[in-house]
C-alpha cells in the first residue's frame, strides 16, 4: 500500500516570489520522514507539493518533479483530485466537518465522493479506520454525535482516521501536534509508529525531540534570510541528523542554537 | 432624592470604592420624573397650559435623570462608573426609542386590523361585487404569495450561485465587476424595478397595458436578487478554509466539495438570508401596483390577467374608499395585519429551519 517518493529539482513559488528552491530527495516506502527547520522555511510548502495541495492558495506553482513510484505528479493531465486520493493529509489544526457524526467524518472521502457503500461495508470501515487511529474505544458508543464534540487530540485522530479511510499510499501530516497537549500527543506518536508499517509518512514538525522520536529519516530546511528561498539542507537517517550532521546549520538547529 | 444616596462603609480596604446602593439608578429615574411632573403640575394648576403635559414630563424628567446619575455617581463612585453609568443609561435609552415606533405600529395595526380580521369571509372570499362591508382578501393572500414565491423561486438559484461564484471561483475583474454592480443593484428603487418589469413585458408582448403576476415576480427579483447574493456571500465567507482543505485533502473534487461541505456548513446563514430577502420583498406596493395591477377578482394563473396582492390591497382599500368608508379602511388595515403575521411566520420558520441546519456543537 506505501509507495516510493522522489523529488528532483523541485521549486516552488507564490505567484513570483521563490518559496522553496531546488529541492531533491528519496522517501523509502513504509518510512517516517520528518521535515523539520525554522519558521517560514518552506517545510509547510514543500509537504503540500507531494499533494498538490498547494494548488488551493491562489498564485502558488511549481518546477520540477515529483514521483510516487515513479509516475510524475506534475505530469500533463494529471487530475489533482486522483493524487489527492493517494496520497492523504492531515493538517495543523483538528478539522472536522462540522455538519457530520462521528462516523460520517471517518466515512467523509467515501460519501463526499458520492460513492455508494452498504451499511455493514460503511460500519467495518468505520471501525476498522478507528481503529486504526486509536480512538475507536472512546468513540465507539456514540459514532452518531457530532465530530465537534470530542476533543481536540480525539479530534485530531478523527481527522487521521478520515484520512486513512479513503485507503491511500502516502499520509502527510502538517505539525499534526502543534495544537495538542502532551498526552494527546503522545497518543498520535504512538500511532504514526504504528501506521509505519502500512503507509510512507512524512511528518513536518516544530519539535525535534519529536521528530527524533517518531521518524526514520530526517530532513532539515533553512532560509538564507527574510525574502530569500527556503532550501533543503541536510537530508540523512534521523540518528545521524541529530548525533553527527555534517553541515554546521544542521548541528546548531539541532542543538537548539538557533531557529 | 437625596435619601438614595448613601456611600457605603467607610473605605478600609484600598481596592474598594464609593458605590451607589443598589437600584439608585431606578430610584434616580423616577425621582426625576416625580420632580419634574410636580413641575408640570403647578405650571397647570396656575393655568398656564391646557391640560397637563406627559410628553413634557416624560422628555425632560429623562434628561434629568441622565444629568442627575452622572451628578450623583461623579461624587460617589468616581469619573469612571459616572460615565459608565451615563452610557448605559443613553444606550438603554436609545434602545427604547426604538421600539416605541415598533410597539406602537403593532398595536395600532391590531386595534384597527383585528374587526376586519375576524370577519369569517376574510380568508375565504374576494372583493368581487363587494361594495359596502363584508368580502374579504382571500384573492390578495393568494396573489402576494404566488407572486413572491415564484420570485423566490427565480432568486435563491440565481443569487446563491451568484455568491458561489463570487467565493468560491470569482478572481479578477469580472468578480470585483459582479460585486460592485450587486451593490448598486441593491440601492434600487423599488420603482424602477417595477418600471423594468412593466417595460420589458411590455415591449416583448407590445401590449402598452399589460398586467400580469409573473411581471410581479421579475420585479420583485430584481430587488431581491442582491439580497440574497449579498447575505449568502457573507455566510460562505464564513466557513472556515481549512474544511475546503480536508475535503480536498480527501480527494474530493472542487464541485462535490461546495455542494457537500461549504453549502450544508453555511445553510442555516443562507436561509436566514433568504428569508430575508422575502420579508424585504414581500411588503412592496409600487412596482406590484404598476406590473400586477389591481383587481376584486380571484386570479389564479399568474401569467395572465391582473393579480391582486396585499400591500396594493391595502393602499386600494384606503385609495379607493366606497360609500361605506369605514368598511374600507377596516379592510386596509386587517390587511396589513395579514401582512406582517406572514412576514412574522416566515421569520419564525427561518429560526426554526437554521437551528434545524445548524452545525451541531456540545458533547
Amino acid at each position: 500500500m506505501s509507495k516510493r517518493i522522489e523529488v528532483n529539482d523541485l521549486d516552488v513559488y507564490y505567484s513570483k516570489f521563490l518559496a522553496v528552491e531546488g529541492v531533491s530527495l528519496t522517501i523509502e516506502p513504509r518510512t517516517v520522514t520528518a521535515l523539520i527547520g525554522p519558521s517560514g522555511c518552506g517545510k509547510s510548502t514543500f509537504l503540500r507539493t507531494l499533494n498538490r495541495m498547494h494548488e488551493v492558495i491562489p498564485g502558488a506553482r511549481v518546477d520540477g518533479e515529483v514521483l510516487i513510484d515513479g509516475n510524475n505528479l506534475y505530469g500533463p493531465g494529471v487530475d489533482p483530485v486522483l493524487v489527492r486520493r493517494q496520497v492523504g493529509m492531515v493538517f495543523q489544526r483538528p478539522n472536522p466537518f462540522p455538519t457530520m457524526s462521528i462516523g460520517d467524518n471517518v466515512l467523509a472521502g467515501v460519501k463526499l465522493n458520492n460513492r455508494r457503500m452498504p451499511k455493514s461495508e460503511g460500519d467495518d470501515l468505520i471501525e476498522k479506520s478507528l481503529r486504526g487511529a486509536n480512538l475507536w474505544n472512546e468513540v465507539k458508543d456514540r459514532l452518531d454525535k457530532p465530530g465537534s464534540s470530542l476533543s481536540g487530540g480525539q479530534q485530531q485522530r478523527l481527522c487521521i482516521a478520515r484520512a486513512i479511510a479513503v485507503q491511500p499510499d502516502v499520509i502527510l501530516m502538517d505539525e499534526p501536534c502543534s495544537a495538542l497537549d502532551p498526552i494527546s500527543t503522545l497518543a498520535i506518536e504512538d500511532l504514526i509508529e504504528e501506521m509505519k508499517t502500512d503507509f510512507t509518512i512524512v511528518i513536518v514538525t516544530h519539535n525535534m525531540q519529536q521528530a527524533s522520536r517518531v521518524s526514520d529519516r530526517t530532513a532539515f530546511f533553512n532560509i538564507a534570510g527574510t525574502g530569500k528561498p527556503g532550501k533543503l539542507i541536510e537530508y540523512d537517517d534521523t540518528t545521524t541528523i541529530f548525533s553527527n550532521p555534517t553541515v554546521q546549520a544542521t548541528e546548531d538547529y539541532v542543538s537548539g542554537r538557533f531557529g | 432624592m437625596s435619601t438614595t444616596l448613601t456611600v457605603s462603609a467607610p473605605v478600609t480596604n484600598s481596592l474598594t470604592a464609593g458605590k451607589l446602593p443598589k437600584n439608585s439608578s431606578l430610584m434616580v429615574l423616577l425621582a426625576s420624573w416625580l420632580v419634574v411632573a410636580a413641575f408640570f403640575l403647578v405650571i397647570n394648576l396656575a393655568g398656564v397650559t391646557d391640560g397637563f403635559n406627559w410628553a413634557g414630563t416624560l422628555f425632560f424628567g429623562t434628561v434629568l435623570y441622565c444629568i442627575a446619575l452622572f451628578l450623583f455617581s461623579y461624587f460617589v463612585e468616581g469619573i469612571r462608573r459616572a460615565k459608565d453609568r451615563l452610557v448605559t443609561a443613553l444606550v438603554t435609552i436609545a434602545f427604547v426609542v426604538a421600539l416605541i415606533p415598533l410597539i406602537s405600529l403593532v398595536g395600532t395595526t391590531v386595534i384597527n386590523g383585528l374587526p376586519a380580521f375576524l370577519t369569517p369571509t376574510f380568508f375565504t372570499e374576494s372583493q368581487r361585487n363587494v361594495v359596502g362591508a363584508g368580502g374579504g382578501a382571500l384573492h390578495a393572500i393568494v396573489g402576494t404569495l404566488f407572486v413572491t414565491g415564484l420570485a423566490t423561486l427565480i432568486s435563491v438559484p440565481i443569487g446563491l450561485l451568484t455568491a458561489i461564484y463570487l467565493t468560491e471561483y470569482g478572481i479578477g475583474r469580472l468578480a470585483k465587476g459582479i460585486t460592485f454592480f450587486v451593490d448598486v443593484m441593491t440601492g434600487i428603487p423599488s420603482i424602477v424595478a417595477g418600471l423594468f418589469a412593466y417595460a420589458l413585458f411590455s415591449l416583448l408582448f407590445d401590449d402598452p397595458g399589460i398586467r400580469f403576476g409573473f411581471g410581479g415576480s421579475i420585479a420583485l427579483s430584481v430587488l431581491m436578487i442582491p439580497v440574497v447574493v449579498r447575505s449568502s456571500e457573507e455566510m460562505l465567507k464564513l466557513v472556515p478554509n481549512e474544511l475546503r482543505e480536508a475535503a480536498y485533502a480527501l480527494g474530493v473534487p472542487k464541485w462535490l466539495t461546495i455542494v457537500k461541505v461549504v453549502l450544508p456548513t453555511a445553510l442555516a446563514g443562507i436561509v436566514t438570508g433568504v428569508m430575508i430577502s422575502i420579508s424585504r420583498v414581500i411588503g412592496e406596493t409600487a412596482p406590484l401596483l404598476i406590473i400586477a395591477g389591481f383587481t376584486a377578482s380571484m386570479n389564479y394563473d399568474l401569467f395572465s390577467e391582473r393579480m391582486m396582492t396585499l400591500p396594493v390591497f391595502v393602499y386600494n382599500q384606503y385609495a379607493s374608499q366606497g360609500t361605506d368608508a369605514q368598511a374600507y379602511v377596516d379592510r386596509a388595515w386587517a390587511g396589513a395585519l395579514t401582512l406582517i403575521l406572514i412576514v412574522m411566520l416566515l421569520n419564525l420558520a427561518a429560526r426554526l429551519i437554521a437551528r434545524v441546519f445548524s452545525p451541531k456543537l456540545g458533547r
